[in-house]
Formats: structure tokens, sequence, C-alpha cells
């Protein structure tokens, strides 16, 4: 089993991420379980989301508390929420910020993992550039290409399905897969799945 | 068809199958994200005539639906929590008029102190309203159960309330097959009323019973809903064969038959119990679940069947009841009368609190070595307690129990005074 955790603020598409994750890990044959953990529903307020992808069926309905992976939609949160508990040793970082790990006061803390899994992409500046709005789908696709927990075929056949109806489909799946090549780039193919 | 999809689009999408005619709602979270799609399901007029009522609070929409039901039309509602405290007083019209609706409960707790997250409180408030309850693990039987709990009602014109676990089920995405409109159709025949107002065959319903019939009326309406305990079984192998997958029925064994210690829930927590289950029977412990599915009419014979063997019986609940502790427990202790099974009440998840694996790890090492209480709280901060009892004892204004244990752990919405 593989899990996913995903950090943000009310009004960043956090539920939506880890949603979009489980439809993405179904279309590529596999179980996939996504769930919320809402605070007071509010803009701004710190959200936490989860998802589990496996190949059998996923019976424990816990939140996620060993993550595999993380992703922080916001880096004011690293101050804010213990973000990082329970990550496993081998585990998977994606950071939305236009800083490295280092001048985000990770520098120290990042020492005890493995280093080529843990980055940081300016999933904001994507975004803004291809959609105008919401980091979320940009991060799965850099998630994508970090991990490799679904493909990105797969992930922007659940953009387009989740986004379609509001004609957001397009300018979504462009950002994530602009996401996904430039965190190829960065790390080349993802080390596991 | 198998799909990806949220467990409360799942279950919107099985009653509409159902061709429900009548939907009375009022929102409130965890529950909303049903009658949203269903509200959008009849105005895309997928459902012909069916009329979705918006109305002004859930004692309108119990009532609404009371009426709508009475003129013999299938009827459904869904609510959650405090929600379903404010229908209390028609729940009993609607049970005791003898009216097939069937209602979604998405689980949530009562306040105060307010709170939107997952327990059981709320159904268990209203166990004895003479509604049938059948609980669910998973969205694949939520789905299900909506299609068998029309059948019932409708077979014993009683109403149903499928509790689902709010959030936890109602808002998880996971992969569900839908029963379809033919599926459906095959397993559930148009509704025939038993109590029905028809202007060309002019009754009163509800009328004033005094002592000289109520006692009989009130007996009737218990043996009624005790031959649930025949019909659900029946029902469930009939819709297994027309989904084409098991169906749960009055309770579910997983691995106790035999074992030493028995844990015993309702709801959602049974898949991390089974997984919980699995791991430490690998390590040689004698432990198995029982998943109580009907929780009224509550089915005593089986249950007494399924757990007579086991040494301890661990009673996990998501509800308290102040005073006394244990809801489930109570009635499981009833159905182990005179056995020798020791019976342990443990209260966990209240108010969205999570039941994890670690947990109940734990819980059932400590049972199995004889060390668990007769009555546990899983994962409650005794210290929190003890600073604010001490608050208390050291001044009379202490001020509200809640906002000072939020900031006694530093929750900043609290604030300081």
């Amino acid at each position: 089993m593989f899990q996913i955790r995903i950090h943000g603020r009310g009004g960043q598409g956090v539920v939506t991420a880890a949603e979009l994750l489980s439809l993405a890990a179904f279309a590529d044959g596999k179980f996939a379980q996504a769930f919320p953990s809402f605070g007071s529903e509010r803009t701004g307020a710190p959200v936490t989301s989860f998802c589990r992808v496996d190949e059998r069926e996923i019976r424990t309905r816990e939140p996620v508390l060993a993550p595999d992976a993380l992703v922080i939609q916001d880096a004011t949160l690293l101050h804010h929420v213990d973000v990082f508990a329970g990550l496993q040793a081998e585990g998977y970082v994606l950071i939305n910020s236009a800083r490295p790990f280092a001048e985000l006061g990770l520098g120290e803390w990042s020492g005890g993992f493995r280093p080529e899994r843990l980055l940081c992409v300016a999933a904001s500046e994507i975004s803004r550039e291809h959609l105008g709005a919401r980091p979320n789908t940009a991060l799965l696709g850099g998630l994508a290409a970090l991990t490799g927990v679904v493909s990105l075929h797969s992930l922007l056949g659940a953009i387009e399905e989740r986004f379609a109806a509001a004609g957001r489909a397009q300018a979504n799946a462009a950002a994530a897969r602009a996401c996904f090549e430039q965190v190829r780039d960065a790390c080349g193919e993802p080390v596991h799945a | 068809m198998l799909e990806q999809l949220e467990g409360s689009q799942a279950v919107a999408r099985a009653v509409a199958a159902c061709r429900p005619e009548v939907i009375p709602a009022y929102p409130i979270s965890p529950q909303t994200h049903i009658v949203e799609a269903l509200s959008a399901i009849v105005k895309a007029g997928e459902l012909g005539s069916c009329q979705f009522v918006n109305v002004e609070s859930e004692y309108a929409a119990m009532s609404l639906a009371i009426g709508a039901s009475a003129t013999g039309a299938r009827t459904y509602t869904a609510t959650a929590s405090q929600g379903l405290l404010y229908m209390a007083e028609a729940l009993y019209n609607a049970s005791g008029l003898g009216l097939p609706i069937v209602m979604t409960l998405a689980n949530r707790a009562i306040g105060a102190p307010i709170n939107i997250w997952n327990d059981h409180s709320d159904s268990m408030s209203q166990r004895d309203s003479g509604w049938i309850q059948l609980y669910v693990e998973s969205n694949q039987e939520a789905a299900d159960t909506h299609v068998l709990a029309f059948r019932l009602a409708e077979e014993l014109s009683l109403p149903v309330m499928v509790c689902m676990d709010g959030f936890v089920l109602t808002h998880a995405y996971e992969r569900v097959d839908v029963p379809s409109a033919e599926q459906v159709e095959r397993f559930l025949p148009p509704y025939e009323p038993r109590q029905v107002l028809d202007p060309d065959d002019p009754v009163s319903i509800g009328a004033m019973v005094g002592p000289e019939a109520f006692m009989e009326v009130k007996y009737l309406a218990h043996v009624k809903q005790m031959q649930a305990l025949d019909l659900i079984p029946a029902l469930a192998g009939e819709l297994g064969r027309a989904l084409g997958r098991e169906q749960g029925a009055l309770v579910r064994s997983y691995e106790a038959e035999g074992a030493e210690t028995v844990i015993v829930a309702l709801g959602s927590v049974l898949g991390t119990i089974e997984d919980a289950v699995d791991e430490l029977r690998e390590e040689g412990m004698s432990v198995g679940a029982v998943s109580l599915r009907t929780f009224r009419p509550f089915p005593l014979a089986e249950l007494r069947a399924t757990l007579r063997g086991a040494k301890r019986v661990v009673v996990l609940e998501k509800a308290l009841a102040v005073g006394v502790g244990g809801i489930v427990s109570q009635n499981v202790r009833i159905a182990l009368a005179g056995c020798d099974a020791h019976v342990h009440t443990v209260i966990a998840g209240l108010g969205g609190r999570p039941i994890t694996k670690a947990s109940l790890y734990g819980l059932l090492r400590d049972a199995d070595a004889e060390r668990l209480q007769p009555m546990t709280f899983l994962d409650l901060d005794h210290e929190l307690v003890q600073r604010e009892l001490q608050r208390t004892r050291a001044k009379r204004r202490s001020g509200p129990h809640a906002e000072n244990m939020l900031r006694d752990i530093g929750v900043v919405a609290a604030g300081p005074v």
C-alpha cells in the first residue's frame, strides 16, 4: 500500500487533489481510497486530505498516519502544522515553493531522508501561468513524476472527468503536465511506484 | 459497473435507482452531498414526476415525508446529527403510523459542544423510535443496503434508517458498483402501500387511542419490527443473487468462530478492525470480529449464537450513554445472559476521534492478557481532563470546559479570553 497525505489551506483544492489521485489510481487498475479531514470549513484554514493506493482492497479507515508521500500545497503551513508527522524514512516530500529546502529552514531536517525524494516545485507559478488558480492539479502532476504512484495519462483523464463540465479541464491538464515535466527533468524517472 | 465514486454520490444514485416519488430535504453536514446529488438527478428529469421539495427544517422534512408516504408515494430523505433530533417527534409518528419511509443517516456527533464529525450519538439516540436501523461498513454496502431498505420497509410497512458514517464514508472516494435501475427493478416491485389515504376509499389515520388499545398498538409495532429478523436475511439473500455480491444481514462474523476474544462494532470501523484482527492472528492471538449490521430490531439469538463460544467480548461503540456507559454493550449483555463471556464496554471515536490500528492493537492485547477493564474510554486524554477538574476546583467560575480544554491544548481558535 502507498499512502499519501496532502496538506494545504481551505480554498486550495486539497480535498479535490486526493479525490483526483484516487480517480487516477482507479483508472490505473488499482484500489484507491480518498477522504478528507475537515476542520472548520473556511477559506485559509489548514486542511488535510488522504489517499491510499493498493493492489488489493483497502479496508482501513484510519487517517494516514505514516505517509509514503507528502504534498505540502502551502509552505506557510510548515511553521503551524506538524506536516511531517509519521513520514516514512523512504518517503517522498513535494512542497509548493519556489525556494529550496534549505531556504525553507528544512536543511537540517531533510538530512534524515533520501535527498532525491525531497523536492520543492513552484507549482503556484505554474498554475498561475496555465489557469490562474489553485496549485493542486500542478502538484499532482509533480507527484506523479516524483513517485510514479499514478500514471500521467490516468491523472490527465481524472482531470478531464472532474473539470470538463466546468470548462477547466484543459487548463488544469496543462498545469499538471507542465509540473510533471519539470519534476521529471529535475529527478529523472520515478524511483518507485 | 465499477466506478471510483464519492459515497454520497453512490447512495444518491442507488436511491434514484429505487425510483422514489417524493424527496423532502433539508441540508446538514455530512449528509448534504446526498440530497444535492438527488436534486440534480430529479432536476435532470431522470425520475419522471418525482418531487424534490426543499423544506425549511428537518421537522418539516419528516412531516412532509409522512404526508407523502401516507398518500402512497415512495418517500426518501436524509439527515444527520441535530437534524435527526429536530425531527424526533415526527420519527415516532412515521413508525407509529407504519409508513415505509427510507432515510439515510450520515452519522455525526451531537452537541454541545458543536461538532460536525462522525460518531453514532445521533442514531443511537433514536434507537427506540420504532425505525429499523441498519449500519453499513463501506460505500458498496451503503449503496446496496438502500435497495434492501426500500423493499424491507414496504413489505413490513415500517420506516428504515440506513446509518452510514459521516465523512468517513459519505465523503470517501472508493470503488463502488452502483445497483442499476434494471437490477433494482428485478428486486424491488412497485410500491403497493398497506397504509394509504385514498379519496375513493376514505379512512383517517393517526387517531387518538386511549388506554383501551394503546398498549396493543405498541405491542403490534414490536411484533412487526421483530419480523424483520426473519425478513432481512431472506431479502439479503435475494438481493445478493440479484446484484451478484453477498449482502450483509443481521450480524457478520469475521474470524470470530472459535476465537477467545471477539470485538463487536458497527459501521465503517470494521475495516480497520479486520486489518488489526488479521495482524494479531498472525502473531498467534485468538481474536475475531463481529459486525452488527442490524441494530434495530436487535438480533439477540443470532448474536448469542455467534458469540457464545468467546471468552471475552469487547464492544467498541461510538456513542456514550452519559451516566451508565455503553449502549450497544447493554444490548450485547442481554444476548449473552447466562453465558460465561466477559463483556467489556469500550467508548471510542467520539466526535471524530480517529480509531487507529495502533489503539486497537493495544486494546485487544489488553483484552487478551485479561488487563482490560469493564469500561474503557479509548485514547482518552486523562491528563487534560484532570487539569480541567483542577481548574474547576480552584475557581468556582472557571469558565466553559470546552473552551478551557481547547486553550489548554493550544488550539488557536479558542484564543485567550
